[in-house]
């Protein structure tokens, strides 16, 4: 099972292309890098292989298969802020059963407190709600994963062990992963191949 | 800040304040079951009598006891105005989230609908509806709620165009989540303050309308005790110096609105996350 992006463009503005012609595919417990200046249009790259939002160009495939519209993604996107992709008039808990029950392990791994499942998103700091972020897209059901800038508002510590968790679990369940980063030094430790964007 | 740990905290004083409001609307509701009717007949006797221990509200031309039709009438005008402002808020919040939720064609014509109730004067509108129901009850349950849902539909419009958008319901939708989820647990969350406070804010425009519908001989038949007729009726008699009669219906109609008010303000605060440690 593959991810493949073919001939992607898109504009948001009309003629004032951001993406043109980007083929890009990534294998099952793959690591790949995806790097470049700012506003080059990564995020816009993984909004659209994470099915955000219908290229202008080009299509996505899983397995050379349309993503199904209305059941569970396989490609699930990590946002950069969590604090927009956590609803605020939610408890924790209810954020992560959304998706799914995750097991004890899971939480442990990304060391989540079970007192914090019963708190409101105002009450936890931002690294903690990326934590929830985190774990909620480790769904049974994903095959892929875009972590569109995920841990810059980390500590560096925070930060390795972070990924070393995370990239524990996707290694383990065979899950693709797409790092979109600007930072070079994060992407050549982290990532098998590493995808420039708007060269 | 040291306060926190010593005696009551905020939320417990609040939470005490709202039983206490919530009692008080009770106590009314209670209490109109309990006044005889016979206080409502009519006695030469007792005419015009100011109040007293006997007459708390004193006596109107008629010989009735005015405290007995005040609280009567409250208790018509509070299930009126309960009833009426379910229905006009339930209307509103349905074409709202319809008109943002189901694409262009299906906002064109809601705020069509919209613009067509706005543009034409309640008050004409009320009258037209509550004359075809019948007058009564009926009508003015009908001719208030279908002419008062449109504000606040556009307002509910606005809102749910703008959290539609935002990341979370983005990420929910990759859950695969239905329509209806995301409706129930995602936007009616947030756009309930706004719901809360249209509901509380009709109470007045319900009482004062039902009152200009009798005034203008649409409404009530004149014995049924109503807040509305009672001040309608006490307006002709202020001028001769009998001030018991309007001044404490509209005391205790204040006094109601204003208890309705608190209670939605404090539940609001009650629920908000922001202030769940005060």
């Amino acid at each position: 099972m593959t991810l493949s992006g073919e001939n992607l463009g898109h504009y948001y503005q009309r003629d004032r292309w951001i993406l043109k012609d980007v083929t890009i595919s990534i294998a099952p417990g793959e690591v790949l890098g995806l790097s470049g200046y700012s506003g080059c249009g990564k995020t816009t790259l993984s909004r659209i292989l994470a099915g955000y939002i219908a290229p202008r160009t080009g299509n996505i495939w899983i397995d050379h298969k349309a993503m199904e519209p209305r059941t569970f993604r396989p490609v699930q996107l990590i946002y950069q802020h969590p604090e927009k992709a956590i609803n605020p008039k939610w408890r924790m808990r209810d954020v992560l059963t959304e998706s799914y029950a995750p097991s004890q392990a899971i939480l442990d791994a990304f060391e989540i407190k079970n007192e914090w499942l019963t708190r409101w998103p105002v009450e936890l700091s931002g690294g903690e709600k990326q934590r929830f972020c985190i774990v909620r897209a480790l769904n049974p059901a994903t095959k892929f994963i875009i972590a569109d800038e995920m841990t810059t508002m980390l500590d560096a510590i925070t930060q390795a062990k972070i990924w070393n968790s995370f990239l524990g679990i996707c290694k383990s369940r065979n899950i693709g992963v797409i790092v979109v980063s600007h930072e070079t030094s994060l992407l050549n430790r982290l990532c098998d191949r590493i995808y420039h964007l708007g060269k | 800040m040291l306060s926190i740990h010593y005696g009551l905290n905020v939320r417990r004083k609040m939470l005490i304040l709202l039983l206490l409001t919530s009692g008080f609307l009770l106590a009314i509701l209670i209490l109109s079951f309990w006044l005889s009717n016979d206080n409502l007949r009519l006695s030469a006797a007792s005419k015009n009598l100011v109040p007293s221990v006997q007459h708390l509200f004193g006596t109107d031309w008629l010989g009735r006891d005015m405290f007995t039709r005040t609280i009567k009438g409250m208790r018509l005008s509070l299930i009126l105005g309960a009833f009426t402002s379910l229905l006009s808020v339930l209307i509103a919040t349905v074409m709202g989230i319809c008109a943002a939720s189901f694409g262009k064609t299906v906002d064109a014509v809601i705020s069509w609908i919209i613009d067509l109730f706005i543009g034409m004067p309640h008050l004409v509108f009320m009258i037209l509806i509550c004359f075809i129901a019948g007058g009564g009850v009926y009508g003015i349950v009908l001719g208030i709620s279908l002419t008062h849902w449109t504000a606040m539909a556009r307002l509910i419009r606005s809102e749910v165009m703008q959290i539609q958008n935002d990341e979370y319901i983005q990420i929910s939708k990759s859950y695969g989540k239905s329509a209806w989820f995301i409706a129930r647990r995602h936007i009616l969350p947030s756009i309930f303050p706004q719901v809360m406070v249209g509901f509380l804010l009709m109470f007045p425009h319900v009482i004062l309308h039902e009152a200009a519908l009798t005034f203008l001989g649409f409404g009530f038949s004149p014995q049924t005790p109503a807040v509305g007729i009672i001040l309608s009726e006490a307006m002709s008699h202020i001028s001769t110096g009998k001030w018991w009669l309007v001044v404490f219906p509209g005391l205790l109609l204040v006094i109601v609105i204003k208890s309705f008010d608190s209670i939605g303000e404090k539940i609001r605060i009650l629920m908000e996350p922001t202030s769940s440690n005060e």
